[in-house]
Parts: structure tokens; C-alpha cells; sequence
């Protein structure tokens, strides 16, 4: 039994890296969402066909794919951020008013004033957890509140109207290179960056340490707290990206905006195979998520079934994701005890 | 052995010498602060803000944090054993809708109002079901279940609401106590609270909560039926946010699927304000039932200093973040002290 | 670890932390208070022209220019102007701010009601202690409130919406509405006269189904975008609401269907210019809502003052406006709705 593996024939690892793909867990997500999109294009072919169609399809869900991706970073690190949606709210107020206030600004730099915005108020969150060492559930409940508080305050009464942005600001909630709306584009590269950067580098792999056994890892010499407050700065970053995007979009901005984009982003990470309990899940898993939440929503009144089910729908899906994990997950505690035991 | 030991032995410090006395032990606990700070914001916005101190104004107050004050009850105990749940405000709603759907086709309302009940029963059922058997973390599928009884509420009532509703019932949520200004529906809450109080600090059953808030192993290794006790607070929680939807419907008059959203996060933060430990373990009811009014009253007293209602929410943050982080600020600091202090105790004796 | 075997001197620091924390809070409330103090008013009562509108909902710029007009009026006759409402357009937000205004004690009480029967109660509260309340906009049941501010026949605004949407689709085809929340009186009221009128006299219409967009921008957007996706032949879109109706533009404005589906209803030039300029929209109706809340605020002045009681004939000035006669249920009529276009859209600035 010496060196048997390393002379395995080609076809053979790749049979066994494409068994590893089909099994895993995004995979399963991914056939759920060309499902649902298959069904609903079969009752309208305009959903998916039509110029409007395809790019709304892939372009409302793009913001709540930064914003999961972001919130799977957290989670992975067994913690949560329940303030993205106030931070999310709070940076595209904050462009409008950068729009309004600054006339002339280049829309990099907003983009960049968004990212740093965001980043700074997921600072806040990550210092307090990692240093007060209190849970991430209660700090982002009330960060959620004062951050939207702050929102609202600073609104007034008023609202950004899409006619105080420049025009090709706005644009770039519509454009398409290549039919590929640039919005999603841009999502698509931060989801790649951080996926590449959660597996490829030690940083993003220490990340999975910690949220595994935070204990462990502390005692193997993990800088615990400097990575949970850099993964909270990035998820604070990727939801001010978002709110930018998100004024893009829309052009009108209110001090709602973004409420409620919390427990969709948690949703969409436990959907996409995050566990909640941290240390597994990829961000791709998340984005796939995401955009099976947003393509539900759009496809159920085409389907026939009222859009005010969505929610419903997306209470099921979470349920039957976890079961799933954990079902998942016990099986696969029993096969490597029976192996253990047989060896 | 020519010498005995002039030097006396100290004797090992005793109970008496950690006990506090009585007093002490009353007063200067987390959850006397937050009555103290109860009573302080009380006293000041008595005298600086106009129109606070009125009947009325307690009338007000008390009928708009019923639902949490009755919600906060068994949420403590789910708390103090170490889970969470976030599904109580979409109970809220489907129980209201449950309470509008059937009335409005004709049932009548005290039917109707006892199936809102079975329903969030069920709904509580459901929760501990997925947790206690299935063994899920109850962050996660609370965040599934809110998403669920919201969206089945929101989704038999679409976004219109039910509005009729008979007028004796709708007088009796909004009545007071003869002529004092106090809302009779606090009688009900009364009366959970001296049950729930006496659940949680004269039974086993509440010793049993606390045990499993500590260490869930231990509890069971003790004889704690660590299962059934979870599940049967899941459902109480299921019940009582019921309760408290048919009171807000019969309030408010307006049965909606969006009824009470985002009313969990408010009683997550008036139960940690109340002193009760997110880890699990600690925590008691007076401190509870003196956060939510504490969070009520400042609230009330902003409202009518006609401060808006965002500052009120930045405040309400602040107050709950404040109140977690000092506690975690508070014992490190504790911890450093008595690491000082162990090492000037514990240096070794000068050699005999 | 059933006792907490903490020093003293922790716990003491605990607790002198907590109150010192709670007694900071409470200064910075006394101080919010004692500047909010100023504003707050004396008991209800005759002579008390404290007014406060309480419309819809926040952000929506209908109602920001009638709050304004009734600043004017407010500020006209040396009255006290504040205006309050919920975020969200929901029957049960505004039935706090009512309560907190019953508190407070002023003297009148302007609102457009999310729901004709679910904030009856707290009006009619605030009515036992000695405010008068007056309804614009979105009425409720004729038994909560004194007077009610209508600005235009409501059969006149259901028709000028069907006839200009008619007009635009060549009276045939399938047409959908996007209104504002489920409940809203008005738009309900609008609904009905509008369907019944369709079934009356355009006969080869078909209403395919009406969607609410809560009068919040990216519902009202997202609902206009599923509503094209799902009604492939869908020629005309009407919204009654003005937050729709500008969603609704801004949708077409950048899909294929601009020029394709016609879009009407009610909204304000100012959101619409862009889309009528660059034809997205073709024509829409609207009223003053400045007058509007004017008129509400010269209405709640008289009925402070005692000039009126609400009833039917009762006749009071409105500044600028003149004088108004009160009608039928206690309703007062400002005037006829008014169709803007691409030739008279640059003479308005509201």
C-alpha cells in the first residue's frame, strides 16, 4: 500500500473531482435555482428571453449577493451581522447626498468613499466583538438599531430622488457589456475575489479554523481577533458597495432602503450551505443563494402563486437547508466513525 | 519539633468571610441598576418634560409595550437557557391574521382568538421540534421560522388588513382599571408574571432552566430533562406571542400580516437590558419586566419631548449595546484586579 | 457557579457603571427634552392654533409639498406648525403619533389616513380631549373626524385617470393598476369608481390585476417590473399614487417597453417631468397639493376658533383661497383634478 494513489490514471482524479462537485452542497442549490428558472421560463418565455428579463434576472439579485457574500465571511467565523441592511441603507443615502452635496464628484470616488464608509462601520461591530468579546448577536442588534437610527435622523423627512444623481450614475444601474448587466459584473468579480482569497490564502482558510473550534484555534497560535475584526470589516465594506449599488439601481433613496436585507442575506448563506454554527460554507454557496432567494421572488407570480407566499417559500427553503446540513452532517459523522471502527 | 510555630497558621477564609450581607446582595445586583435607572429616568422626565406625568401618559406607555412586556416573560427563560428565539414577532402576525381571516369569515371572536392561540402553539411546537429532536441550532432555525409564520401571515392576508372588529373588545384591550389610568390588560400580565416568576424561582422546572443555561451536560447528567424542558419553552413562547398578537389586533383594531415586524429585536434588547446573560445561566424577571419599562418609558418621555422616533432607536441601541459591553468590560476589568490581587496573596512565604 | 462570587468592589463598579450609564442617558434625554421643549405646546383648547399634519407616511413628496402649503397657511394666521408620521405607510404607526399628539394636547389635527376605520379609536380620543381633527387626503369613517378636505370628486379623479388611459391605449386592451397600500381609503375608493367605470363605458378593456406598491419606491419599481414580465400583452399601467406613478416611470424609462406601455395616473410635475419630456409618460393628472393642505389648515384654524362646527352649510375663509362651504358628511371640495402634459408641464414647480 505504498504509493498506489500517486500513479492514479488522469481520468480517474477526474472522475473523482467532478463526484466531488456533484456532490457537494452548492451544487444542489444550483440545480434548485436552474430549476425554478426553467419552470417559470416555460410559463413565460419573457422571463428568461426577453432582453428586460434576462437582465433584471441577473441584475436585482447582484446587490444581495455582495451583502450574502459578505455575511457568509461572518458567519463562516461563527459569528453574525444583523446591521448590513442599516449599513447598507445608511452608505447609498450617503452617495446621494456626496451627489447632491459635491456636484462634479468622480463616481470612483464615491464608489471608494461607499466601500471605506461601509468598511468603517463594520469596524465598529468587529472591535466590539473581538475586543468586548460579546457576541455578535447583540452587538449587531444594536448597531442595526443606531445605525438606522442615524439613517433616519439624517434623512429627515426627505429623500434622494433619482433626478439628483448623474445620469451616468444611474446608468450604471441599466448597462449591459454583453448583455451582462455591469452591476452584476462587478458583484461577480468581488464574489471570485473572495472566494479565491477564502480558499486560496491562509488568511481565508484561518477563517474556517476559527469558526470551526475558536477555542483551538486561539490555542494554535491563530490571531483570533484580528481575523473575526478583518472578516467584519469586509462584510461592512461589501454592504457599503452595495448600498452604492443599490442607489444605482433605484436612484430613489429613502431612509428605508435596505431594511429588512439582514435576515435575507443570513438566509440566502444558510440556504447557499453556510453552516450557522461557522467553520463550513462557501461564498459561492451564498451567491447561489442569493440569487435563488430574488429568482423565487420574480418567478412565483409567473408561476401562478401570488408573490405574497415568497416570504413563506423562503422560511421552507432555510428550514430545509439546515435539516439538510444536519442530516448531512450526522451521516457523515457516522460513516467516518464506521470507518474509524473498521480500520 | 522544639519550636511551635509562632507565626499563626491563617485559617482558610470561611463563607461568612465572601458572603454579602442581605442588603448588599438585594441592591447591588444588575438588575436593581436597571430599576434604579428606571425610576431616575422617571423622575427626570417628570419634571422636565410637559404632559409626562398624566394618567394618561401611563395608560399610553403601558398599552404600547404590553406585547413585549408579555413576550419578554417566557423569552427570559429561553434565553437564560442559552437559545434564542426570533420567530416571535412573525407569531405576533400570523396569530393576528389567524384572529382577523377567521373572524371576518365569521367565526366568532373568542373562537377565533383561541385558535390564534393553537396556532402559536404550534408555531412554538414547530420550533422546539426542529431544535430539541432534530438538534439544530435555534439561531438558525428561528431565522427560518420567522421567515416562515411571516410569510404564511403576510401571504393569507396579502398586504390588506382586516379592520372590523367587535366594539366590546376592542373597548376591553384599550380599558383601564376604574379611574386610574392603568389599562386592565396589565391584570393579565400580572398574573403571567406571578406565574412565570413563580415557574422560574420556586419550582424545579426553573432550576432545571437555569442548569441547562450553564452547562446543558452537567443539567442532564443531574437528572434534567434537558429535551423536554426546551420544547415546552419553545411552545409557551409560541403561546404567549399569540397572546400577545390578539391583544395588539384587538388594540390597534387592524389585523395585518406585517403587524408587530421587528418587534422580536425589541424584546431580545429589553431582556438583555434586563440583566439576563446571552451565554446563558443568569438572569431574573424583575430585571426583565424593568428593562422593557425602562426601554418604554424613555421611549415615551422622547416621543412626547417630541424628540423622533430614529433618536429613540439610536438610544434603545446604544442602551443595549452599552449594557452587554460593560458587563464584559466590567469582568476582565474584575478579572484583572483578582489576578493582581492572587499574585501579591499567593507570594511565597519567606523561607523558615 | 450557582452563586456569583464576584469582589464586592466589582460589583459595586458594575453597578456605579451601569447607573452612571443610565444617568447619562437620562441627562442627554433632559437635554433633547429641554430643547424639544420649546416646541411643545399648552393644553387643548379654544384659541390653541397648534397644528399638526400627520400624513401617509414620510418621504413622499405628495405629501411633503401639502404639508408645506399648510405651513404657509399655518404660519398665515400665526399658528404653530409640526408635522409626524411613521416611515411606513401603516395604519398602526400613525395610530402612535395620534396618541403621543392626544398627549401633547394641541389644538388640531390634520391626516391622511392609512386606514378608513383602524385609527377611529385613537381620533376619536384625541377628539374627547378637546382636538379637533381634520382629515385630507384619505379619509376615514364620517364618525372620527370633524371635517374632511377632499380635493376633487372622487368619481371625477376615477374617470379623468380611465379617460386619459383610454386615450393613450386606443381603447382596447389589457391595462393593470399599481396603487399604493391595501387599505388606503382614497385609492380604494379610486379603484372601485375606476372599475366600474371601465365596465360601464370601455368595454374592451380588461383590468388584469391591480398591485400594491405600499407607496415605497423599490416595492412600487419592483412591482411595475413583475407586472411587465407577467402580462406579456399589458398596454397601459395606471397609478393612482404618486410615489407609484414615478416608479413606475423610471422602470420604463430604462426597459424595452418605453413608448410600448402607456403609464398614468396621479403624480406631481416635478417627478415627472424627466419622463414626460423624454415621452415616456404622455399625460397624468394630479390637483394642487400645496392648496390642499392649505385649505386643511384654514379648515382646523376655524374649527379651533369655533367658527364652525363641521356641519353641513357652515362657510369659513381660506386666505388666498377664499371662502368654502361645507358639503355633504362634512366634506369640503377643493376644486377639479388637472391633466398635465408635455405643452403646460413646465409652468408647475411641485
Amino acid at each position: 500500500m505504498t504509493n498506489a494513489t500517486a500513479s492514479a490514471p488522469v481520468s480517474h482524479r477526474i472522475l473523482q473531482a467532478l463526484g466531488g462537485v456533484a456532490k457537494a452542497r452548492e451544487t444542489g442549490i444550483l440545480v434548485a435555482l436552474v430549476l425554478v428558472v426553467i419552470a417559470a421560463t416555460a410559463k413565460n418565455p419573457n422571463f428568461l428571453f426577453s432582453t428586460d428579463g434576462f437582465r433584471d434576472l441577473l441584475l436585482t439579485p447582484s446587490i444581495l449577493l455582495l451583502v450574502a457574500v459578505g455575511q457568509a465571511i461572518v458567519i463562516i467565523t461563527r459569528n453574525v451581522d444583523l446591521s448590513v441592511g442599516s449599513t447598507l441603507g445608511l452608505t447609498a443615502y450617503l452617495t446621494g447626498r456626496l451627489f447632491i452635496d459635491i456636484p462634479g464628484i468622480p463616481i470612483v470616488l464615491v464608489f471608494l468613499i461607499g466601500l471605506l464608509f461601509g468598511g468603517f462601520l463594520g469596524l465598529i461591530n468587529g472591535a466590539l466583538i473581538a475586543f468586548a468579546k460579546v457576541p455578535a448577536l447583540v452587538i449587531t442588534l444594536g448597531t442595526l438599531y443606531i445605525y438606522r437610527g442615524i439613517n433616519v435622523w439624517w434623512t429627515g423627512s426627505d429623500r434622494i430622488n433619482a433626478s439628483d444623481m448623474p445620469k451616468d450614475f444611474l446608468a450604471l444601474g441599466t448597462k449591459t457589456l454583453l448583455y451582462i448587466p455591469v452591476l452584476t459584473i462587478i458583484a461577480v468579480v468581488v464574489l471570485i475575489a473572495a472566494g479565491w482569497y477564502l480558499r486560496n490564502q491562509r488568511a481565508g482558510r484561518e477563517l474556517y479554523a476559527i469558526g470551526s473550534d475558536p477555542a483551538a484555534a486561539h490555542l494554535y497560535g491563530l490571531k483570533v481577533t484580528q481575523r473575526v475584526l478583518v472578516a467584519f470589516v469586509v462584510c461592512g465594506a461589501l454592504a457599503g458597495l452595495a448600498g452604492v449599488l443599490y442607489s444605482a439601481r433605484y436612484g430613489t433613496v429613502n431612509s428605508q432602503a435596505g431594511s429588512g436585507f439582514e435576515l435575507e442575506a443570513v438566509g440566502a448563506a444558510v440556504i447557499g450551505g453556510v453552516a450557522i454554527f461557522g467553520g463550513s460554507g462557501t461564498v459561492w454557496g451564498a451567491a447561489i443563494g442569493a440569487y435563488l432567494l430574488f429568482t423565487i421572488n420574480r418567478a412565483l407570480p409567473i408561476l401562478g402563486v401570488p408573490d405574497f407566499w415568497q416570504r413563506a417559500v423562503v422560511g421552507v427553503l432555510i428550514i430545509g437547508a439546515i435539516v439538510l446540513d444536519r442530516l448531512l452532517a450526522l451521516r457523515q459523522t457516522r460513516k467516518l466513525t464506521e470507518a474509524r471502527d473498521n480500520d | 519539633m522544639t519550636e511551635t510555630t509562632t507565626a499563626t497558621v491563617k485559617i482558610a477564609r470561611s463563607y461568612r468571610d465572601y458572603s454579602a450581607p442581605l442588603w448588599r446582595r438585594v441592591l447591588l445586583t444588575r438588575e436593581s441598576a436597571v430599576i434604579a435607572a428606571l425610576l431616575i429616568v422617571i423622575l427626570v422626565a417628570s419634571l422636565s418634560v410637559d404632559h409626562f406625568a398624566s394618567p394618561i401618559t401611563m395608560t399610553y406607555l403601558l398599552l404600547d409595550i404590553t406585547p413585549i412586556l408579555l413576550i419578554a416573560l417566557p423569552m427570559t427563560f429561553v434565553i437564560i437557557t442559552g437559545e434564542i428565539d426570533l420567530s416571535v414577532a412573525s407569531t405576533v402576525g400570523l396569530s393576528s391574521v389567524v384572529l382577523g381571516t377567521l373572524h371576518q369569515g365569521g367565526m366568532p371572536i373568542e373562537l377565533a382568538a383561541v385558535a390564534a392561540l393553537v396556532v402559536g402553539a404550534l408555531g412554538g411546537a414547530i420550533n422546539g421540534f426542529l431544535i430539541t429532536v432534530v438538534g439544530l441550532p435555534s439561531l438558525a432555525v428561528t431565522i427560518g421560522t420567522l421567515a416562515l409564520y411571516r410569510g404564511l401571515a403576510v401571504g393569507l392576508l396579502g398586504t390588506t388588513a382586516v379592520t372590523d372588529f367587535t366594539e366590546f373588545w376592542k373597548d376591553l384591550a384599550k380599558s383601564k382599571i376604574g379611574d386610574t389610568g392603568v389599562p386592565s390588560v396589565m391584570i393579565l400580565f400580572l398574573v403571567l408574571a406571578v406565574l412565570f416568576a413563580v415557574l422560574l424561582h420556586f419550582t424545579r422546572f426553573g432550576r432545571g432552566v437555569y442548569a441547562i443555561g450553564l452547562s446543558p451536560e452537567a443539567a442532564l447528567f443531574s437528572g434534567v430533562r434537558v429535551q423536554r424542558t426546551k420544547f415546552i419553552l419553545f411552545v409557551l413562547t409560541g403561546t404567549v406571542s399569540a397572546l400577545a398578537g390578539i391583544y395588539y389586533t384587538l388594540r390597534f383594531g387592524s389585523a395585518r400580516g406585517d403587524n408587530a415586524t421587528g418587534l422580536e429585536l425589541s424584546v431580545i434588547a429589553a431582556v438583555l437590558l434586563g440583566g439576563v446573560s446571552i451565554f446563558g445561566g443568569r438572569g431574573s424577571l424583575h430585571g426583565v419586566i424593568a428593562g422593557v419599562l425602562l426601554i418604554g418609558t424613555l421611549g415615551s418621555a422622547l416621543r412626547l419631548a417630541s424628540v423622533t422616533s430614529d433618536v429613540i432607536n439610536i438610544i434603545t441601541g446604544l442602551l443595549l449595546v452599552a449594557s452587554v459591553v460593560s458587563t464584559s468590560v466590567l469582568a476582565w476589568l474584575g478579572k484583572r484586579r483578582a489576578r493582581q490581587g492572587n499574585t501579591a496573596r499567593n507570594a511565597p512565604a519567606a523561607p523558615q | 457557579m450557582l452563586f456569583h462570587t464576584t469582589t464586592r468592589k466589582s460589583r459595586l463598579a458594575r453597578v456605579g457603571s451601569v447607573t452612571a450609564l443610565a444617568l447619562s442617558v437620562a441627562l442627554v434625554a433632559t437635554g433633547c427634552a429641554g430643547g424639544g421643549d420649546d416646541g411643545g405646546s399648552g393644553g387643548g383648547g379654544d384659541g390653541d392654533l397648534s397644528i399638526t399634519f400627520v400624513p401617509k407616511n414620510l418621504g413622499n413628496a405628495y405629501f411633503d409639498t401639502s404639508d408645506k402649503g399648510g405651513e404657509e397657511a399655518i404660519t398665515e394666521f400665526d399658528g404653530t406648525y409640526d408635522e409626524q408620521a411613521p416611515a411606513e405607510g401603516t395604519p398602526d404607526g400613525q395610530v402612535s403619533f395620534i396618541n403621543t399628539l392626544t398627549q401633547q394636547g394641541v389644538g388640531g389635527l390634520v391626516v391622511s389616513a392609512n386606514d378608513p376605520t383602524a385609527i377611529c379609536d385613537a381620533l376619536n380620543e384625541a377628539r374627547d380631549a378637546g382636538v379637533k381633527v381634520v382629515t385630507f387626503d384619505s379619509d376615514t369613517d364620517p364618525e372620527c373626524r370633524d371635517i374632511f378636505i377632499n380635493q376633487a370628486d372622487a368619481e371625477g379623479i376615477a374617470k379623468v385617470q380611465v379617460d386619459l388611459i383610454a386615450e393613450q391605449i386606443g381603447d382596447a386592451g389589457q391595462i393593470a393598476i399599481l396603487s399604493a397600500s391595501a387599505n388606503a381609503t382614497n385609492q380604494n375608493l379610486w379603484i372601485d369608481l375606476m372599475t366600474e367605470e371601465l365596465e360601464a363605458n370601455h368595454p374592451d378593456i380588461e383590468l388584469v390585476e391591480t398591485v400594491y406598491g405600499d407607496d415605497d419606491d423599490q416595492t412600487s419599481f419592483d412591482k411595475t417590473a413583475a407586472l411587465l414580465q407577467t402580462y406579456p400583452n399589458l398596454k397601459g399601467i395606471v397609478s393612482p399614487t404618486t410615489v407609484g406613478i414615478a416608479a413606475a416611470a423610471r422602470y420604463l424609462q430604462t426597459s424595452d417597453f418605453k413608448g410600448k406601455v402607456a403609464l398614468t395616473g396621479l403624480g406631481t410635475p416635478n417627478q415627472m417631468r424627466d419622463y414626460v419630456e423624454d415621452g415616456t409618460v404622455t399625460a397624468f393628472a394630479l390637483w394642487n397639493p400645496a392648496d390642499l393642505g392649505y385649505l386643511a389648515a384654514y379648515a382646523a384654524k376655524a374649527l379651533i376658533e369655533g367658527d364652525i362646527t363641521g356641519e353641513d352649510g357652515d362657510e369659513f375663509e381660506a386666505g388666498k383661497l377664499g371662502s368654502y362651504t361645507v358639503g355633504a358628511d362634512q366634506t369640503v371640495l377643493l376644486g377639479d383634478p388637472f391633466t398635465f402634459n408635455a405643452d403646460n408641464i413646465g409652468d408647475f414647480d411641485f
